[in-house]
């Protein structure tokens, strides 16, 4: 399961990255394997996301959430 | 100004940098560029508790030492390279208290360069408010650096950070963090042999990046790459294990320095907000209704300054005149380059109160809200979610719409943007399309509401977007990307704006565009003064004489025989022969040579047609009162006899003024941005033929 499969509300943990140039920037940002991730909302026209993770809120587009995959 | 400390300050956007750093240096502040590079330079000077002055850099905001835009690679090099008039002394990293484990990345990276680092923890405030209890001493014991708790926004804590700063050691006494050596021990082993470098970090950092590092040689660049291929060094790999290295490390550190709640405060209010901010129907009305008020504010709000800002130049002007003995010297200061001036100097008022708003919006964070719910529209013609911003500033002026492109990190994206901002419809194309949409266009009803000329003006307003949008669209497919585009941003929790820093905003970018724009504007100006002042030989004299002769004198009034002698003039201007020159290349668009004297003094700004239009046509009085314009030029008839202004002429007049690139102060502001005077002549190709093809559809259509 990705990142970009869950609802608004749904949380999950990463678990590792499909892409490694992407997963690099995600990691940087505080998305790590182990971390927690919760969606908080969905841009109005379905793209991009945004999650909660640690501490903050991030914004990525829905590719993006599909390289990251959850335990 | 010499100074006997230099400090760096250091940190993530959204940290509360640039307040700090105006907390630090007040106005006592300017702005440059790095060498070689278009990022903007801001350093101030600050004077310690001890009486020694220190210059403070504020370096752009990153999440870590690897770049991610051009700004960002600045970091890297101004910390690392030595002995320039940059290397600081000593790094402020800046950290946002409400969100430290991210944060500390970059503290962590930066210390493991062993420069002297000082830690100001700012946003105390909001810590505490969201009830995050940060044990400082544990932390500072942790990581072997004094902590000083700040509230930049409060202008708390300043003048114990300037003291820590005074007391600094030249030395860096930061305890180890991760074991660097470990992440690619060969390639560090080797750089640190080869180069003569005792850092490990340092030298790992120089594998990543010599390709884009300034200073290092060519050979030293190609023997880092050579190194790497021996070594079988993966940069994205190794940066991946640091990372992970890193979070682990700052996780042992925060584990009994700070606690925090389950559910900060802010970020549940900020959710709340959020919900209505971003949502699917009242998220597009409130943006809208924004963008309204937006631009009603730029028009109404910059009037009155603007007009002060005239009579100021016509008060100028008047005095000088009286001042200064008649002659060329004279014409030239007044005609060329006081009235150049005062075509800068009027677009003031509207860029500083662009840039409040646009300060503002960021600020509060509702501009990652605005980028984050556009990013899919724009992204599908080749734009981001950021060309929003520019692309809405376009209606009032193109300059500082492409002075705020700079918060677009693609490259790609960004010169997209830079290219169609321009064929937004600016305030500046509106007196022409008032004087020719009123010369053609019968001002009648159409379906009991609308009134034609309204429905004409508004088509050209559409169509300006609609333009800048195919344009895009195109361009997707001609650029090649430099880098793979992506949109991993941070959505800000929202705050109240800081108004110090929209004020600072608004005075910075103000004096940018005076500084820089200006001098092309006022050179432009000048060399059409010239040129319409002077013609080739004694034509002039020759006019001067032929209407001194008495069938003249006696039977003409003295200021219609001015009027004559100086349209005479025009016409024979350099100017003048120039619109001859160009009527042919100009007449398959019903352009005559009069019009043509008005397209290319309008090069130098659009609203120059009027003002040209009223000298042509020799109108009485003032250039400003339009209706007398519009009257000559609706009289105005061709050697057929026919008038000159048929509905062909006008509408293919206006889809020229559309198209056309006739800015000066646009080409210079993309000049400045881009830094390669091909960017601003490509755009200005482009659009000349976009308005010659356009213009000459119309009228052939029309005709």
């Amino acid at each position: 399961m990705t990142l970009s499969q869950l609802e608004v509300g749904e949380t999950g943990v990463v678990k590792e990255f499909t892409d490694l140039e992407m997963s690099v920037k995600l990691m940087e940002m505080g998305c790590l394997p182990g971390e927690q991730v919760r969606v908080s909302r969905i841009a109005p026209l379905g793209d991009p996301i945004a999650i909660h993770v640690a501490g903050y809120q991030l914004s990525l587009r829905k590719f993006e959430a599909s390289t990251i995959i959850l335990q | 100004m010499k100074a006997d400390i230099r400090v760096a300050l250091v940190g993530n956007p959204n940290t509360g940098k640039s307040t700090l750093f105006n907390a630090l240096t007040g106005l006592n502040q300017k702005i440059g560029n790095f060498p070689g590079v278009t990022v903007d330079k801001k350093i101030g000077y600050t004077t310690l508790p001890d009486g020694r002055k220190a210059e403070i850099i504020d370096l752009p905001g990153t999440y870590s030492l690897y770049p991610k835009s051009k700004d960002e690679s600045i970091v890297f090099s101004v910390l690392a390279e030595k002995e320039t008039e940059l290397t600081p002394d000593l790094v402020v990293v800046i950290l946002d208290a409400t969100n430290l484990k991210r944060n500390l990345l970059l503290y962590t990276q930066v210390a493991d360069l062993k420069i002297p680092v000082i830690i100001a923890l700012n946003m105390m405030d909001m810590a505490a408010k969201a009830n995050i209890q940060i044990d400082i001493d544990l932390l500072s014991r942790r990581l072997g650096v004094p902590v000083v708790p700040v509230s930049a926004r409060k202008v708390e804590g300043i003048d114990d950070l300037k003291k820590i700063i005074s007391f600094a050691n030249t030395h860096a006494l930061q305890v180890e963090g991760i074991e660097v050596q470990a992440i690619a021990p060969a390639i560090i082993a080797a750089i640190k042999e080869e180069l003569h470098i005792d850092n490990p970090y340092f030298a790992l950092q120089l594998a990543h990046q010599h390709e884009t590092l300034n200073f290092l040689t060519p050979a030293q660049s190609d023997r880092i790459e050579a190194l790497e291929l021996e070594h079988g060094f993966h940069s994205q790999k190794a940066q991946a294990t640091e990372t992970i290295a890193r979070y682990n490390y700052i996780n042992d550190v925060l584990y009994d320095t700070v606690k925090t709640p389950v559910t900060a405060h802010d970020e549940s209010l900020s959710n709340k907000i959020d919900k209505v901010l971003t949502h699917r129907v009242f998220g597009f009305i409130i943006f809208m209704g924004v963008l309204l008020f937006m631009f009603q504010s730029i028009f109404a709000w910059s009037a009155y300054p603007m007009s002060l800002i005239e009579d100021l130049f016509v008060w100028t002007e008047g005095g000088l005149r009286q001042v200064l003995p008649t002659g060329p010297l004279a014409d030239l200061l007044i005609d060329g380059v006081v009235a150049g001036l005062s075509g800068v100097l009027v677009f003031i008022p509207q860029i500083a109160i662009l840039f409040a708003f646009i300060s503002i919006l960021e600020d509060t964070g509702y501009m990652s809200r605005v980028t984050f719910m556009m990013d899919r529209i724009m992204r599908k013609v080749g734009l981001n979610g950021k060309s929003v911003v520019p692309l809405i500033g376009g209606f009032a002026c193109a300059v500082p719409s492409i002075m705020s492109t700079r918060t677009i990190e693609n490259w790609k994206d960004r010169m997209i943007t830079i290219m169609v901002t321009p064929l937004v419809a600016c305030s500046a194309r509106l007196p022409v399309y008032t004087l020719l949409i009123a010369l053609v266009v019968p001002s009648r009803n159409v379906w009991w509401l609308f009134n034609l000329q309204g429905l004409a003006l508004t088509g050209m307003y559409v169509l300006s977007l609609l333009s800048a949008v195919i344009v895009a669209y195109v361009m997707k497919f001609v650029l090649k990307a430099r880098e793979r585009g992506y949109f991993i941003m941070e959505l800000p929790v929202y705050r109240m704006p800081r108004w110090n820093n929209v004020l600072f905003s608004m005075y910075e970018r103000s004096k940018a565009f005076v500084l820089q724009a200006g001098k092309v504007i006022i050179a432009v100006s000048i060399i059409l003064w010239v040129l319409s002042s002077y013609g080739p030989g004694n034509r002039f004299e020759k006019i001067e004489q032929k209407y001194q002769q008495p069938q003249f004198t006696k039977t003409m009034k003295p200021d219609s025989l001015t009027r004559v002698i100086s349209t005479e003039k025009l016409e024979n201007s350099y100017a003048g022969i120039l619109g001859h020159v160009i009527e042919p290349v100009i007449k398959p668009l019903g352009f005559d040579w009069k019009i043509g004297i008005a397209l290319i003094t309008s090069f130098a700004a659009r609203e120059v047609f009027v003002g040209t239009m009223a000298t042509i046509y020799s109108v009485e009085g003032d250039a400003d009162r339009i209706d007398s314009v519009q009257d000559k030029m609706r009289n105005a008839k061709n050697a057929q006899g026919k008038p000159v202004f048929s509905f062909a002429v006008a509408f293919s007049l206006m889809m020229f003024y559309a198209f056309a690139m006739q800015c000066a102060s646009t080409v210079a502001v993309v000049y400045r941005e881009t830094k390669d005077w091909r960017w601003p002549a490509a755009q200005f190709a482009y659009m000349t033929a976009l308005a010659y093809g356009a213009a000459f559809l119309v009228y052939h259509l029309l005709k």
